[in-house]
């Protein structure tokens, strides 16, 4: 670490900065001024659908692709212009590429013999590496022998064989049969974790992003809309991308009243619209499990009567489609807990009294 | 609002990218790669372009010579008569060879793995040898040349024959590829539809296969226009433009004469080879991962008549080389027709005797070994390297030029280029070694192709690993790619060695008494009158090239027994 890095004990402080990157292909803006910082021992994820550029930032972070303007600096150097053999990373692509002509053991060692370790070194780390992503005996196979999940960790094995100080992991999993992925993101998180390594993944998965990520960064058409832990994009997305993106979302079309009031249909809904004028059009967001059915006489904010649609059962809860002529014939998706449905004893075209708990709306501006 | 408009006036600086140790090898590489390129190419058509528009004296004139070209029937004849040649023989070759890849590929007939062994056997010989077959068996003393009737094996005939001969596997192994990539689910359709078999093959085989067919003309087409070896041999009187500019450079001297016919030449290589370039862009998307391939079913009456058809092809290419390799043993045709050894005398006769036989081996030896490392690792280079965009693509353009450059033209355009007494390079004229980058050159674009083929095919993630993990690129080459490429790297060099073995219209101009080669001393023993030594010489060229291809299948079985562990998938 060079002297004056960083303060000791400040835990926060950026390991990598990006400022104001943009990467032009032709005239196309694949990236516009990002800019973000990434902290030490952090696992990030970029998400975002196909095409937003998630991809081609992390090859501006690895130098693989350098942007067309814009800062990266890493551990307080700026890298912006070095090619990647000058930086420090550890890469897993989507392909693994793994040399296919090697051993497992030798595409470990790849870049430990050119560092000119000794030999027993070497040998002693690679199978310190295949212990550690779980394929202690596999080191003789070539890559061709082994299934899609224990190539991934060989790959793994072989980003993290040199100790980088960051791992970029481009859709490591999206290769695999789901059973693999779900146990593989889980053994992925547990090693960052415990190598402390600071790591950006790539993935157009949110659930991948949601259950790996300290702090996710949703892309959308070459800008960041977001960036927050998994909960806070969840519970306080801040654009209606970022609403519609990550899980299910109603929306419905409203226009603002005054302070803390929007009204969809003929109904006046208590919410926060800070920022916004009286009078604008507005978009107003709910998550299906917020969607609350009061219990017994207490008395709910927002509350209003909807008939019962199709229910779809999901295992444990079902989703009903809900239509409320207060809101002026919107549609609304509602979680109802199969307790709810029971008790209630719920069917197609029953009216049922719903709420929407206030702090939980989402209010965006236009419609 | 102010501080946007200032966003706006200053704009953020441009990256420039920091080029690594890699970057510059590989670029250096790029750019010696497009030097090769520009001295092996570019600069020696230059020179024989403006050879074209001088007077002999070397004084510029214009277009003089093109107009005195065009006002000499006896010359722009020949136009005529090569134009009429190449479309004969195209249609011929292609229907035969249709026919020849439609029983591999879409019938259940037995043997197929040996036809196709023996449909190859043409690429082997140098184009003299089915020429000099065909005067032993048409020819004035021809033992069955009753069968041509009144006509005349020295013209046109002949050279149909040799070029049908010379050109029907490189036809063939498009048609092949075209016919097994085809799509099997269409065919299932078409049954499903009730279609006829004939309606079958216009609306679902025809259209399925036509990128294949076109390139298919084009090649065959290119080949025995520029093709120079049959013409000399059995052409007669029959001039075409190829044996035109040997006959104004080689008989008459006149240098600028045969530039401009080389032009003349050059200009339908080109259309074709631009033309061909055009579709080969198409049918890469004409292919989908999904496809499934067509398997034939066994229907007895149709499969006999196709094993038929293969076996009498398959007699008659045998038969052309049997002719020769018999006839190069007979002591005194048609006299005497005692077996012997006397006409593989070579010392005792015109034409270079055994030396050129060695020199045609080290030329295809040197020819194989360098022009695969040069080729590989430039078509490397330009298909891996790091950014360089423009540089690369334009060397990829000038990596496929040679193809559109007949060898007759090359040959020519070296002597104007390499012979120029200002020439710093002046000193490789007569040597060995303009001989093998005249022969790399020639047959640079098809070797080029084939490995940016198989590179293609490797995950072109490999080179960002091994920075990332700071190994150096030419590590991972060899211990990477250059292992997993070689089925393809062993491909280029079986293909450089056979074509340098028999390859006669770019040499035919560079030669000197110490190199010389031994189609070239074919040529001139045809030429002297010795036909069973020019027989002997083009069976001692097969042999070499025969026995370099059995090796090339060997190695390459053995090769991939040893790597099947890590090639299996
Ligand atoms: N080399 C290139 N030349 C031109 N355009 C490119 C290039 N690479 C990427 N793009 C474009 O830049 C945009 C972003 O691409 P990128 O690969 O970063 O997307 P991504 O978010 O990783 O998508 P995916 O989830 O499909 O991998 C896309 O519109 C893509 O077409
Ligand atoms: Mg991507």
């Amino acid at each position: 670490m060079r002297p004056g890095a960083g303060q000791a004990g400040d835990t926060r402080k950026p390991f990598l900065r990006i400022t104001d990157l943009t990467k032009m292909f032709g005239s196309f803006a694949a990236l516009r001024d990002i800019s973000l910082e990434i902290y030490e021992r952090e696992f990030v994820c970029f998400l975002g659908p196909s095409g937003c550029g998630k991809t081609t930032l992390l090859r501006a972070i690895a130098g693989l692709d350098i942007q067309t303007s814009g800062r990266v600096e890493q551990a307080g150097n700026d890298i912006s212009a070095l090619p990647p053999s000058e930086r420090d990373f550890g890469i897993v692509f989507q392909s693994y590429a793994l040399f296919p002509n090697l051993t497992v053991k030798k595409n470990v060692a790849y870049g430990l013999v050119s560092r000119k370790t000794a030999r027993a070194t070497i040998e002693a780390r690679v199978a310190e590496l295949l212990a550690l992503v779980g394929l202690p005996e596999q080191g003789d196979k070539y890559p061709a022998q082994l299934s899609g999940g224990q190539q991934q960790r060989v790959a793994l094995a072989r980003a993290l064989a040199t100790s980088p100080g960051l791992l970029l992991l481009d859709e490591p999993l999206s290769a695999l049969d789901a059973k693999v992925r779900v146990h593989l993101r889980h053994e992925v998180k547990e090693l960052q974790r415990k190598l402390g390594i600071t790591t950006v993944m790539v993935t157009h998965d949110q659930e991948e992003a949601l259950t790996m990520a300290d702090r996710i960064v949703v892309m959308n058409q070459g800008v960041i809309e977001q960036v927050g832990t998994p909960l806070e994009i969840y519970r306080d997305p801040q654009t209606a991308f970022v609403a519609d993106f990550i899980g299910t979302m109603n929306f419905v079309p409203g226009v603002v009243q005054g302070p803390g009031r929007v009204r969809v249909g003929q109904l006046d809904l208590n919410c926060e619209v800070d920022g916004l004028s009286q009078g604008a059009a507005v978009t107003v967001a709910v998550r299906p499990e917020d969607v609350l059915v009061p219990e017994g006489k207490s008395v709910s904010e927002n509350a209003f009567d909807a008939r019962v649609g199709d229910m779809e059962f999901l295992g444990s809860f079902f989703r009903a489609d809900l239509e409320a002529e207060a809101m002026g014939g919107h549609g609304l998706r509602a979680d109802l807990s199969i307790n709810i449905v029971r008790r209630l004893n719920l069917n197609r075209g029953d009216m049922l009294p719903v709420a929407l708990p206030g702090e939980r709306i989402r209010v965006f501006p236009g419609q | 609002m102010a501080s946007q408009a200032q966003a706006v006036a200053a704009p953020a600086l441009a990256v420039q990218p920091k080029l690594s140790r890699d970057d510059r090898i590989m670029r250096g590489f790029i750019v010696l790669v497009g030097v090769w390129m520009v001295i092996a190419v570019v600069l020696p058509l230059y020179f024989m372009l403006s050879k074209s528009l001088e007077d002999r004296a070397g004084d510029f004139v214009g277009l003089v010579n093109y107009a005195q070209y065009f006002s000499t029937p006896a010359l722009f004849y020949s136009i005529g008569n090569s134009l009429t040649i190449a479309a004969i023989s195209t249609v011929i070759t292609i229907s035969l060879a249709f026919i020849y890849a439609y029983a591999l590929t879409r019938s259940c007939m037995a043997g197929k793995g040996a036809f196709r062994v023996v449909a190859m056997v043409p690429l082997l010989a140098p184009s003299l040898l089915p020429a000099i077959s065909f005067v032993y068996l048409f020819g004035n003393q021809g033992i069955i040349k009753g069968l041509l009737g009144d006509n005349t094996i020295y013209g046109p005939i002949g050279i149909v024959m040799g070029e049908v001969f010379y050109t029907f596997p490189h036809a063939l192994m498009i048609l092949i590829v075209a016919l097994a990539t085809a799509d099997g689910r269409l065919y299932e359709a078409a049954v499903s539809l009730r279609a006829g078999p004939v309606r079958t093959f216009f609306t679902v085989t025809l259209p399925g296969i036509k990128y294949g067919l076109i390139s298919a003309v084009f090649v065959v087409f290119t080949l025995v226009i520029t093709d120079f070896g049959i013409p000399k041999v059995i052409g007669g009187q029959y001039n075409v433009l190829a044996t035109d500019i040997y006959k104004q450079v080689i008989g008459q001297q006149n240098f600028q004469m045969g530039a401009v016919v080389s032009v003349v030449l050059l200009i339908p290589a080109v259309l074709a080879f631009v033309a061909d370039r055009i579709i080969q862009g198409k049918q890469t998307s004409a292919l989908t991962s999904s496809s499934v391939a067509y398997a034939p079913k066994p229907r007895r009456s149709y499969d006999l008549a196709m094993t038929g058809y293969c076996a009498l092809i398959g007699f008659l290419i045998l038969g052309i080389i049997g002719m020769a390799a018999y006839a190069s043993f007979v002591q005194f045709w048609p006299y005497n027709l005692n077996l012997v050894l006397k006409n593989y005398d070579f010392d005792v006769m015109d034409g270079g005797g055994w030396a050129s036989f060695t020199n045609s081996l080290r030329l295809a030896a040197y020819t194989a070994v360098f022009g695969t490392a040069i080729i590989f690792t430039g078509a490397y280079m330009v298909e891996k390297a790091r950014g360089f965009g423009a540089v690369r693509g334009a060397i990829q353009f000038l990596c496929i030029l040679p193809m559109a450059v007949p060898g007759m033209v090359l040959g020519l355009a070296y002597i104007f280029f390499f012979n120029h007494p200002d020439n710093p390079l002046n000193f490789i004229y007569g040597t060995m070694a303009i001989l093998v980058i005249c022969t790399i050159t020639h047959f640079y674009t098809v070797s080029h192709l084939t490995a940016i083929t198989a590179l293609k095919q490797m995950d072109r993630e490999f080179e960002s690993v091994s920075s990332s993990l700071k190994v150096p690129f030419y590590k991972t080459f060899t211990r990477v790619t250059v292992p997993v490429c070689l089925p393809a790297i062993l491909d280029v060099s079986i293909y450089l060695f056979v074509n340098a073995m028999t390859t006669v219209s770019a040499v035919i101009f560079l030669y000197s008494t110490d190199t010389a080669l031994a189609s070239v001393a074919a040529l001139n023993m045809d030429d002297a009158g010795d036909i069973a030594p020019a027989a002997a010489m083009c069976m001692m060229i097969f042999y070499a090239a025969a026995t370099v291809r059995l090796l090339h299948v060997l190695v390459t079985r053995g090769l991939a027994r040893r790597t099947q562990a890590w090639r299996a998938r």
